[in-house]
């Protein structure tokens, strides 16, 4: 039979020598084989102190934005919700009233907005779906959590400090997740 | 101090010399169970344990907090004093080794000469062998206790793993035996401290012999067929928990510094640091340097043992066989052989 690639070698079967035979050569190779091991570089990144750089495009935890006056982007229009193929968002939409347009920047905002981290499989569709720059996928991942119930990302874990009252929060939050 | 014609002197002496050289194999034992772990590591690219503590130096504490911490289960169709003498028995086995090594030469403390060494033996070889055996009982009982299968099988196998490959250790002993021409340890250590050569010189086969089967009988890879977890899950311990599992791992790594002592004493001239000639300082610093000698090699030795777990995989069983009897066993008879013929030349 022909072979398909180069790649396959043929297992040596004939008898084995005396020396091979004997053991205590090919002991002491392997063994000179780990002892070199001892003088090579560890790939280890001792995680919580070192931490690995993420690729620019890394798809990590979302973030809810704000414009350059620190009002909500988001608009709940539900585009998100629609386009998540682990079904993780849920949101509830609310009119802004009267004197709340410092907060949000459109007449309708979410009033509640929720992603389940368990569900979520990172895809990143929703941050394509969103017309209002609303929701971005941030290059840090969901830390360890005891409970389910801790995995449900709501509105306060989700929103970025905002841009004028509390600018110092956001560049600490800018400076670590970069 | 002598009444009731004892020298109780002596007693104490004895009593705090065990107490130390107890304690002390006990400490280094626990740092040995994370030296193994630090040496895996490295020999795989990896940091291994460095969290606990700097340098991860607090591991085998935190290691023996939680064997301690774990639950006591004593299975209920074990029989039950055997499941517990196991371990224990284990761990006696391993610890009797240290009563007849030299750990040095004497020191004088309070106008008293004491010797480094708990029992100086006439047949200190031999005592040496008859303890050794001694540890597969441990495992034998613990195995058979268990009323496990697998724990049985691990038992059948290490019983007859350490019967086949203690007929080549003692022929290997007897060769030495013949050349030194003395069953005492402490004669054998100080032959070789007085100007002789050391023993590995004469007897390089002997050693090859004794230390392959001295791995044989700590169990160790590539001998650890009584715990080879791809067939017999956890071996002859595997209903055991708790300080109880401790003291089976515990003994495994307290027979290590031990074979690994008595290899240092026998064949690498014991407490003697080489090209030093200790005459020239205080008898007291001789003796403190010679401690420190014999733990060099010992932690080379067992430096040794795991460099060599971590790159041979274990034995199938009857390779194991095979090589106990069909090349350790003729092979101890030669060296044997050529012992007697070179001595017979030399008178």
């Amino acid at each position: 039979m022909q072979a398909l690639t180069n790649k396959s070698i043929a297992v040596n079967r004939s008898p084995m020598t005396i020396w091979e035979r004997l053991y205590l050569i090919n002991i002491i190779k392997g063994m000179a084989i780990t002892f070199s091991h001892m003088f090579k570089k560890q790939p280890t990144v001792r995680y919580p102190e070192q931490k690995r750089e993420f690729s620019p495009v890394f798809r990590g935890l979302h973030v809810l934005n704000r414009d350059e006056q620190g009002r909500e982007n988001c608009t709940a229009c539900g585009l998100c919700a629609v386009a998540c193929p682990a079904e993780a968002i849920t949101m509830e939409a609310a009119e802004r009233q009267e004197g709340e347009e410092h907060l949000y920047r459109e007449e309708k905002y979410a009033a509640k907005y929720e992603i389940n981290m368990l569900r979520c499989i990172f895809c990143g569709l929703c941050e394509e779906a969103c017309p209002k720059d609303a929701i971005y996928l941030s290059e840090t991942f969901a830390p360890a959590n005891y409970t389910r119930r801790g995995f449900i990302y709501d509105k306060n874990d989700l929103l970025i400090p905002n841009t004028l009252t509390n600018a110092s929060e956001l560049a600490k939050a800018k400076g670590v997740e970069a | 101090m002598t009444l009731l014609a004892f020298d109780w002197a002596f007693i104490i002496e004895k009593l705090i010399l065990i107490i130390i050289i107890v304690l002390t194999t006990l400490l280094i034992t626990l740092y040995t169970t994370f030296g193994e772990r630090k040496v895996a590591a490295i020999l795989q690219d990896r940091p291994g344990p460095n969290r606990a503590g700097p340098f991860g130096l607090l591991q085998p504490l935190a290691d023996g907090l939680k064997l301690i911490m774990k639950e006591e289960i004593i299975p209920t169709s074990a029989s039950k004093w055997l499941f517990i003498l196991g371990p224990g028995l284990a761990m006696t086995a391993s610890l009797m080794t240290c009563a007849v090594i030299p750990w040095s030469t004497e020191i004088h403390l309070f106008g008293r000469v004491i010797a480094l060494q708990i029992a100086d033996i006439n047949i200190g070889l031999l005592y040496v062998f008859a303890v050794v055996s001694m540890g597969v009982y441990g495992i034998m009982i613990g195995g058979w206790a268990s009323n496990n299968k697998f724990s049985l099988m691990s038992a059948l196998r290490a019983a007859s793993q350490a019967i086949s490959y203690e007929i080549a250790m003692g022929l290997a002993l007897i060769a030495l035996l013949m050349s030194t021409g003395t069953l005492s340890l402490k004669t054998i250590v100080a032959d070789q401290v007085s100007g002789h050569w050391w023993n590995i010189v004469y007897q390089p086969l002997g050693f090859l012999i004794f230390f392959i089967c001295a791995m044989a009988e700590c169990n160790r890879t590539p001998f650890d067929l009584p715990e080879a977890e791809n067939e017999l899950n956890f071996g002859y311990h595997q209903e055991y928990s708790s300080m109880k599992l401790g003291f089976y791992l515990f003994a495994e790594y307290v027979n290590m510094i031990m074979s690994s002592a008595i290899m240092a004493s026998m064949y690498f001239g014991g407490y003697d640091l080489p090209f030093f000639d200790e005459s020239t300082v205080a008898p007291n610093i001789a003796a403190i340097i010679g401690v420190g000698t014999l733990l060099i090699k010992i932690v080379l030795f067992v430096f040794l043992f795991m460099w060599i777990r971590w790159t041979i995989p274990r034995f199938r069983y009857d390779q194991l066989m095979n090589l106990g009897w069909k090349k350790m066993i003729p092979l101890a008879l030669l060296n044997m052989l050529i012992t007697g013929a070179l001595i017979l030349s030399k008178l």
